[in-house]
């Protein structure tokens, strides 16, 4: 009743559709990522600036507002007021808020060391009892911590929908919230490789971090300029293809999990976006000017003929490309990794690097599949 | 002294205080070092540490809100399995019950939000742990532990969320769980699964693959329901709270909270 009478009261007055439109325009999954990783890459390159207090209060206070205004539309209204998408906005706020707090003092760390002062850690030798220096830390933060779930429980009543039935499926059906991000995923790659591979490389790849990463400096201590690779990666994983692809996922995906504008109604008459073509045909058919392959040659089965050249393009980025690397970019980093740690640097890197691949694919060429086995259902 | 003051004095002293707390009120470094020593719970801290790893803005006391978190979870969940049945007919009506009739019915509100903040407050954990570098040597085993602990913590909310057995609930988990279909070699419609076959014959198919181990069947239904169940209130909880107890005692045998060499 109070939430009806708020947002009919408010629509008229937030009406400013021009920019609206522009906003829902911005979000469409390109101009999203992209913006994205420029946002973050426009914020390490001048993290020592963008983290003074002053910048980052005005962050805060643009981003709370265009916030509040946006709530002023219905349709943005509607989705952030859902129970269980309210964490997200607690996400998004504490991510943002916590990365703040650790450039920040990178970035005070960072200039300390240029100038041969102590680190903000230093003096780690000084030791406090922990009765009461530390146990009484922890009471108070478990003190407000229990406040704030209160309030929060008692606020806001955890969703309960209609029984479950097998037989009507919601449109759009999301996975948790904390899976969004591989939901999305979805989009460009098949379930085998969003659903089962990816994850399975986060959390391999996550473990081996300290067994690949053999920069002694940044040991127990905030800093940027004495790790930029590792962090960079890090937040590039971390912020953009987790958190920023969940907020996408919670947000910005509708009905047949189609892109929706903040500021759009979820029809679920949309049709679904067509896809697509495969490598195949645009090697074949466009670059060879004839019809692609139906038949065994040479005793090579007919879908390793029509799929060499994804196949070869697949084998050249994996294989060929880490030499390539070795030489060029990364050569530092290979001469002071050795051979097998470069190599399962180089293969966690080169997937991580495929996703952005396969976004930018998509939206240039519509592609698909780069290979598509489908009577395997081997599809990359 | 105030009445008040006697009143205490005269209960520190007395022989019942004196069997719980083995040592003196913890006013000096003696006692306060025995206030930490003595006691099962604070001895998971060293009695002294260095000053820099407890800055507040050096930890953001994200890990021991994590474990603060984990234990509301333990407390609310266990409250809720009083109330709540696992089984097709009975689990909504309870949560919905739960709602109506139970006096502080907010068990649900705390166990679900309380969830969802964990999750965040293990990710921001994670975040402070790589800023900080401090999954260098000598703590990279422990780093790994951590990464267990995420992917169960995980595990834990996405099992949860079945329970109520509510649109929600069942579509999300039938998205989630749908992945599993697509594991290479395991799941029946996972890249190169017909090759594994005998004869011809398929070994994996619709009704033996990787998800129907996950739900004990083809849909997510009443077996489902209590196998997540299982998973969700025991198996879990209990793998996690074995490996958390490795990752404190291994912050302490590592050295303690990391700092500048
Ligand atoms: C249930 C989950 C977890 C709990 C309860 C937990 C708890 C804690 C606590 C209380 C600390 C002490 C320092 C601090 O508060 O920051 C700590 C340190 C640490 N945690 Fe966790 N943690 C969890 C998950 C993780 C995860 C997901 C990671 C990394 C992927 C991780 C890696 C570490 C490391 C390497 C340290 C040592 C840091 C240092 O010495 O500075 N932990 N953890």
């Amino acid at each position: 009743m109070i939430e009806s009478i708020w947002t009919h009261g408010l629509v008229a007055a937030g009406d400013s559709n021009a920019v609206k439109d522009a906003i829902n325009a911005i979000c469409q999954p390109h101009w999203f990522f992209i913006l994205s990783n420029v946002a973050l890459f426009v914020f390490l390159m001048g993290y020592r600036t963008f983290t003074k207090p002053a910048f980052a209060l005005f962050a805060l206070l643009a981003f709370t507002a265009f916030y509040i205004l946006s709530a002023l539309d219905p349709d943005f209204l509607s989705i952030i007021i859902k129970a269980d998408n309210v964490p997200i906005t607690m996400m998004m706020y504490l991510t943002g808020f916590f990365a703040w707090l650790g450039f920040r003092q990178s970035a005070i760390n960072d200039t300390r060391m240029e100038q041969g002062q102590p680190l903000l850690e230093a003096g780690s030798d000084d030791k406090v009892l922990v009765w009461p220096d530390l146990v009484y830390t922890e009471m108070i933060a478990l003190v407000l911590c229990t406040v704030f779930l209160m309030v929060w429980a008692v606020v806001l009543r955890a969703p309960l929908e209609p029984p479950a039935n097998p037989s009507v499926a919601p449109n759009p059906s999301k996975a948790p919230w904390y899976f969004l991000g591989l939901q999305e995923l979805l989009v460009y790659f098949d379930p085998w490789i969003a659903g089962v591979l990816l994850p399975g490389l986060i959390i391999v790849g996550l473990i081996a971090v300290p067994y690949i990463d053999k920069n002694p400096r940044g040991n127990g201590y905030y800093t940027f300029k004495e790790r930029k690779f590792a962090i960079t990666t890090f937040m590039v994983g971390y912020l953009i293809m987790w958190i920023v692809l969940i907020v996408f996922g919670t947000f910005l995906r509708g009905p047949n999990w189609n892109f929706f504008g903040p500021y759009e109604f979820w029809d679920p008459h949309r049709p679904a976006a067509l896809l697509n073509i495969d490598f195949r045909d645009i090697f074949w058919v466009r670059w060879m000017g004839r019809a692609i392959p139906t038949e065994d040659w040479s005793g090579i089965p007919y879908y390793l003929v029509r799929e060499a050249p994804g196949i070869a393009l697949l084998l050249g980025y994996f294989l060929v490309f880490p030499v390539v690397l070795k030489h060029t970019v990364f050569r530092r980093m290979a001469v002071q990794l050795g051979g097998i740690r470069y190599g399962i640097m180089v293969f966690l890197f080169l997937w991580m690097l495929l996703v952005p691949i396969k976004m930018a694919l998509r939206w240039t060429l519509n592609m698909h599949y780069i290979v598509a086995i489908t009577e395997f259902f081997l599809n990359v | 002294m105030s009445v008040f003051g006697r009143f205490g004095n005269w209960v520190r002293e007395g022989q019942v205080w004196g069997s719980v707390f083995r040592h003196g009120v913890p006013r000096d470094r003696r006692t306060r070092a025995m206030a930490v020593l003595s006691n099962v719970f604070l001895h998971l801290h060293p009695v002294a540490v260095r000053k820099s790893g407890i800055r507040l803005s050096f930890t953001w006391c994200m890990g021991g809100l994590t474990f603060f978190l984990y234990l509301v979870e333990v407390v609310t969940g266990v409250l809720l399995m009083f109330y709540y049945r696992p089984t097709v007919e009975y689990a909504y009506f309870d949560i919905e019950g739960l709602r109506a009739y139970v006096t502080l019915g907010l068990l649900r509100e705390l166990h679900r939000w309380g969830a969802h903040a964990m999750v965040i407050a293990i990710w921001l954990h994670m975040l402070r742990v790589f800023l900080t570098g401090s999954y260098k040597p000598p703590r990279e085993f422990n780093w790994g532990v951590g990464v267990i602990l995420m992917v169960l913590t995980l595990l834990l909310s996405f099992t949860g969320y079945l329970l109520p057995w509510d649109q929600l609930a069942m579509w999300a988990i039938t998205v989630g769980s749908n992945m599993a279909r697509a594991t290479p070699l395991l799941g029946y419609e996972g890249p190169l699964a017909s090759l594994v076959n005998i004869g011809g014959v398929p070994l994996v198919h619709a009704g033996d693959d990787a998800r129907f181990g996950l739900l004990a069947g083809t849909f997510v239904g009443p077996n489902a329901l209590l196998r997540f169940y299982v998973l969700h209130c025991v198996f879990i909880p209990v793998v996690a709270t074995i490996l958390i107890a490795v990752h404190f005692w291994r912050i302490r045998k590592d050295g303690g909270i990391s700092g500048p060499l």
